[in-house]
């Protein structure tokens, strides 16, 4: 096992077990936002039904992948769109800056965006003398830390109002200490509106693009992805290449549950649709408008049948909100872009199993993130898939790192495990053991010692169900 | 899946229910005959492989499974007290052994397979007669039994009708007690949160008993309970079934 | 960078599979989408509903009356101004019936980088029409362009819309066939449910974090 990328989930949930603030933070968060999701749906035969429409539409989608992107191409430029592609973060990056630079831009406000986060945008440009500055409250809230997202729909989810106010009347100028609400927004909102007005340049990410018009959708609460994609002069997307759809029709029943399985409202306050820069006659919106295509290993997960359904993706977090591991160690605690069921299947994929074998046992295969997935991705059939991967380098696949996260014990225990198990009289005699002397194995013993922690040692009965049927000569050889 | 009643079924006791809750699988076995079903237990049951399976290594999963399915000849049912083993062989049995040799024999199994408070409502329609004092129990819903195959409710269906048994409402219900197999045991911390946090749910209901489908949870919820010397004890929904059943 | 486009279309085209798809494909089951579906009168009930359970407020109007509705609202709000389109329908109205004293009718007439920091800084309100409604959900549709600028209904603290009983649709799926919108789109296409929210500070909700603190929709009844 590679300790020192191993340790890295359980380190780091182990720290937030043990904070108690955090733990409440995201209880109660999570207990909301799931009896919030569950009122929007109030009929199960619509929900199976919108859920059945949506995932079609996102699978077909990714069947025709490369026609789509093309036609979002001719489309987009038909608008007045420039569409650029990038093969890595690194790529894009560059392409950004080299946007930026030739407009002389200085400063750049951004919309949320996952897919910027994936390429540490941020301190790219920063290196480079640029300003960028996140817009979105909760994005801001973190950025003023030097934190990341802990989810991603609620960046911030992991602060409370104190520890916000906190950081406010020390990192915003002439602000004084507020735990109010209203009175926090209202300070953001002026440093903010601030920024909008003199930024050189807004950066987004994209919800959904669609082929046949060449428009990009953007959903969202606050009005700052409006303020950076239509107030400075320059305007520039990023999507992963997954995200286009065929045509705006699609896009209706994909809002739906986006919203819904997100944050439980039947509608966000805007949706966004941008099919172009200031048009003819206009008196406002950006000169330009770039849209970057990003793959960072997305074509690779494309290729596998199976792991495509990875991509149906549409970035809610419902899976986040359901999952009891995430609502108990935080966002933070997987140290990825994308925390949560979704991250554990999307990150090993694009790091590479080896590296992040960590994130795909970090699950009981519960199930309920596939459960409450509007694109209905079987999340538990895919950490199995990749557990698989990461311990057999013979599957024909092109997962990135397979079969180095193999161990030498692990293998020889399930070697053992079978050699036992498929000899039932091996198994008798081991059963016949452990209801004899089961009593007297150690609570220390390795790997009983992690269950003996916070349990009482699990002790075998007197006579196996096996041994009782044989006795009452009631089986059947 | 109504149709004329088997008279003969299998019985797969499953290596929790062996080793750690043999009543569990007595009661079971109890119940079906009670039901007027003549029960077959094939000598040779071991484990349905789940353990190799969910961690990734499927060629020992598959060798073990294997000794498993030839022990099942012929068409008749077999039940299992367990909803996660039951999901295994039902479920994923199909995908495990998919372009494998002996794929279709092991397809005709998984179709065969049933959970035991499922096969005792769907199939067998059974009418309990409650012949013991009043309680108040609560139920936990296993992920597996839930989630893979698909409970809709059967056991609480038994349960209530057991005139002397309160069912209390167990606050999130639905949520995963923190077994998850080998999960409990390579996140021993997180594992521990959520068996607290499902232990303090049912207290807080005021029961006696925790009733469960699965051996995994129940051992789980068990063990918790009595690390922190709670009075509430857990229970298989069989074992419990068959004893306000039996008369004694 | 055509190299990344060629490599990228390349080895999404390489995994090969599934093979041509059918064409036509079968058509999606979109009947989920079609049972949303109500009478006019009830699509304004939920339109309204929707929309106030996320703070928006209404004035009811009439054909003849909403211009006076709108100069009494900003009056009674004493705004010192109200931005607007001048070359729209609406906006013509508005310059026809406005009275000079009071709450003055600003022009959105120029390019923004005229005046930039004053729309920021000193405008009270921005007046929009809308193309239609979603009785569903709840929300407006616009389609700013030359005559109804972008930033009319984003930058002032409050937006007042005004929107017709008769042009509510059933669902943001029945407007974009109904609209047009799935054949072609001006550059910027909107719908709007409410004043700007976040919840990002514990889940609480705060109204007018970026744009529009308030939301009035000035709700003009020609159905009959």
């Amino acid at each position: 096992m590679d300790a020192e990328t191993a340790a890295s989930f359980r380190d780091s949930a182990a720290r937030a077990l043990s904070d108690p603030q955090l733990r409440a933070n995201f209880q109660r968060a999570m207990d909301g936002l799931m009896t919030k999701r569950l009122a929007q749906f109030p009929d199960p035969g619509d929900l199976r039904d919108l859920r059945h429409l949506s995932t079609t539409i996102r699978s077909r989608s990714l069947l025709r992948l490369p026609e789509l992107l093309e036609q979002l191409e001719v489309n987009c430029t038909k608008n007045g769109i420039q569409v650029h592609w990038a093969e890595s973060c690194e790529q894009a990056n560059e392409l950004i800056l080299g946007i930026l630079q030739s407009k002389g831009a200085k400063t750049l406000v951004k919309g949320k965006s996952m897919v910027s986060e994936e390429m540490h945008l941020n301190a790219f440009l920063e290196g480079h003398g640029i300003e960028a500055l996140e817009s979105d409250l909760g994005e801001y809230i973190i950025q003023l830390d030097g934190e990341t997202p802990s989810h991603i729909i609620m960046p911030a989810l992991h602060k409370n109002k104190e520890q916000i106010a906190r950081q406010f009347s020390q990192k915003i100028k002439d602000a004084k200490y507020t735990e109010d609400v209203d009175e926090l927004t209202a300070l953001a909102r002026k440093v903010l509106r601030q920024k909008f007005l003199e930024a050189d340049a807004g950066l987004s990410g994209v919800n959904f693009a669609v082929a046949e018009t060449g428009t990009l959708c953007l959903v969202e609460n606050e009005g700052n992805g409006r303020m950076s994609t239509h107030v400075p002069p320059l305007h520039i997307a990023v999507m992963g290449l997954e995200k286009v759809v065929p045509r705006l029709e699609d896009v209706a029943p994909l809002y739906a549950i986006l919203t819904r399985s997100a944050t439980g409202q039947a509608v966000s306050t805007y949706l966004n649709l941008i099919s172009g820069p200031r048009g003819e006659g206009e008196m406002d919106g950006p000169q330009e408008v770039h849209l970057v295509i990003l793959d960072n290993g997305r074509s690779r997960i494309h290729a596998d049948p199976q792991l495509r359904a990875t991509l149906r993706c549409i970035r809610c977090g419902a899976c986040m909100n359901h999952c009891p591991v995430y609502t108990r160690v935080g966002g933070h605690a997987y140290e990825a872009v994308y925390p949560g069921p979704i991250g554990q299947i999307l990150t090993p994929q694009m790091e590479g199993v080896g590296a992040r074998h960590d994130l795909i046992h970090a699950s009981s295969l519960c199930g309920a993130c596939a459960e409450v997935c509007p694109v209905e991705i079987p999340i538990p059939a895919i950490l199995i898939r990749l557990r698989r991967e990461a311990t057999h380098e013979d599957v024909a696949s092109k997962v990135t790192g397979k079969g180095t996260g193999r161990t030498v014990s692990e293998d020889w225990a399930w070697r053992l495990w079978a050699a036992v198990l498929k000899r039932p009289a091996v198994y008798r005699l081991a059963t016949w053991f452990a209801t004899r002397f089961g009593k007297a194995l150690p609570a220390s013993a390795p790997l009983i010692r992690n269950w003996t922690q916070s349990r009482t040692k699990p002790v075998p009965a007197r006579r196996s169900l096996s041994e009782r049927m044989r006795a009452e000569g009631d089986t059947h050889v | 899946m109504n149709g004329p009643k088997p008279e003969k079924v299998y019985f797969y006791g499953t290596c929790l229910v062996d080793l750690f809750f043999p009543d569990a699988g007595m009661a079971g076995i109890q119940l079906l005959r009670q039901a007027g079903v003549e029960v077959i237990f094939p000598e040779g049951q071991t484990c349905c492989g789940q353990p190799a399976f969910n961690c990734g290594y499927w060629e020992e999963a598959r060798e073990v499974a294997r000794t498993q399915v030839a022990l099942f000849p012929g068409d008749l049912p077999v039940i299992l007290p367990s909803g996660s083993c039951a999901g295994m062989m039902k479920i994923h049995y199909p995908e495990l052994f998919h372009g494998q040799p002996d794929e279709a024999q092991v397809l005709a199994f998984s179709a065969r397979v049933h959970e035991l408070t499922q096969f005792l409502v769907d199939v067998l329609d059974v009418k309990l007669t409650d012949l013991g004092e009043p309680v108040k129990v609560t139920w936990h819903s296993s992920c597996h039994a839930v989630r893979d195959l698909g409970l809709k409710g059967e056991p609480q269906a038994l349960i209530n009708q057991l005139s002397n048994v309160e069912l209390a409402p167990l606050a999130r219900e639905f949520e995963c007690c923190g077994f998850g197999g080998t999960f409990a045991v390579r996140h021993p911390g997180i594992s521990a949160a959520m068996a607290d946090d499902k232990a303090a749910d049912a207290m807080a209901t005021g029961a006696s008993i925790v009733l469960s489908t699965d051996g995994g949870c129940l051992l789980n919820v068990q063990g918790t309970l009595e690390a922190k010397h709670r009075p509430l004890r857990v229970q298989h929904i069989a074992e419990f079934l068959w004893e306000r059943t039996r008369g004694r | 960078m055509s190299d990344a486009r060629a490599a990228i279309l390349g080895r999404l085209r390489a995994s090969g599979e599934p093979g041509p798809l059918p064409s036509p494909l079968p058509a999606l089951d979109t009947a989920v989408l079609e049972r949303c579906q109500w009478p006019p009168a009830e699509r304004v009930a939920r339109l309204r509903k929707g929309m106030e359970a996320v703070h928006t407020e209404f004035l009811d109007a009439t054909p003849d009356t909403w211009p006076n509705l709108v100069r009494a609202f900003c009056d009674r709000e004493e705004l010192k101004n109200l931005l607007y389109g001048p070359t729209s329908e609406d906006g013509a109205v508005l310059t026809a019936t406005w009275l000079p004293d009071g709450t003055q009718l600003m022009p959105y007439d120029r390019p923004v980088e005229a005046f930039k920091r004053e729309l920021f800084t000193g405008v009270d309100a921005g007046f929009t029409g809308t193309v239609g409604g979603v009785a569903e959900t709840g929300g407006l549709l616009l389609t700013p362009g030359p005559a109804e600028p972008r930033l009319l209904s984003l930058v002032p603290p409050i937006h007042i819309a005004l929107l017709r009983t008769s042009t509510i649709q059933d669902s943001f799926w029945s407007a974009v066939q109904t609209l047009g919108w799935g054949r072609s789109l001006p550059p910027n296409a909107l719908l709007i449910s409410g004043p700007s929210k976040t919840a990002d500070i514990e889940q609480t909700l705060a109204y007018g974090v970026h744009g529009p603190r308030r939301l009035i929709v000035v709700l003009v009844d020609d159905l009959a």
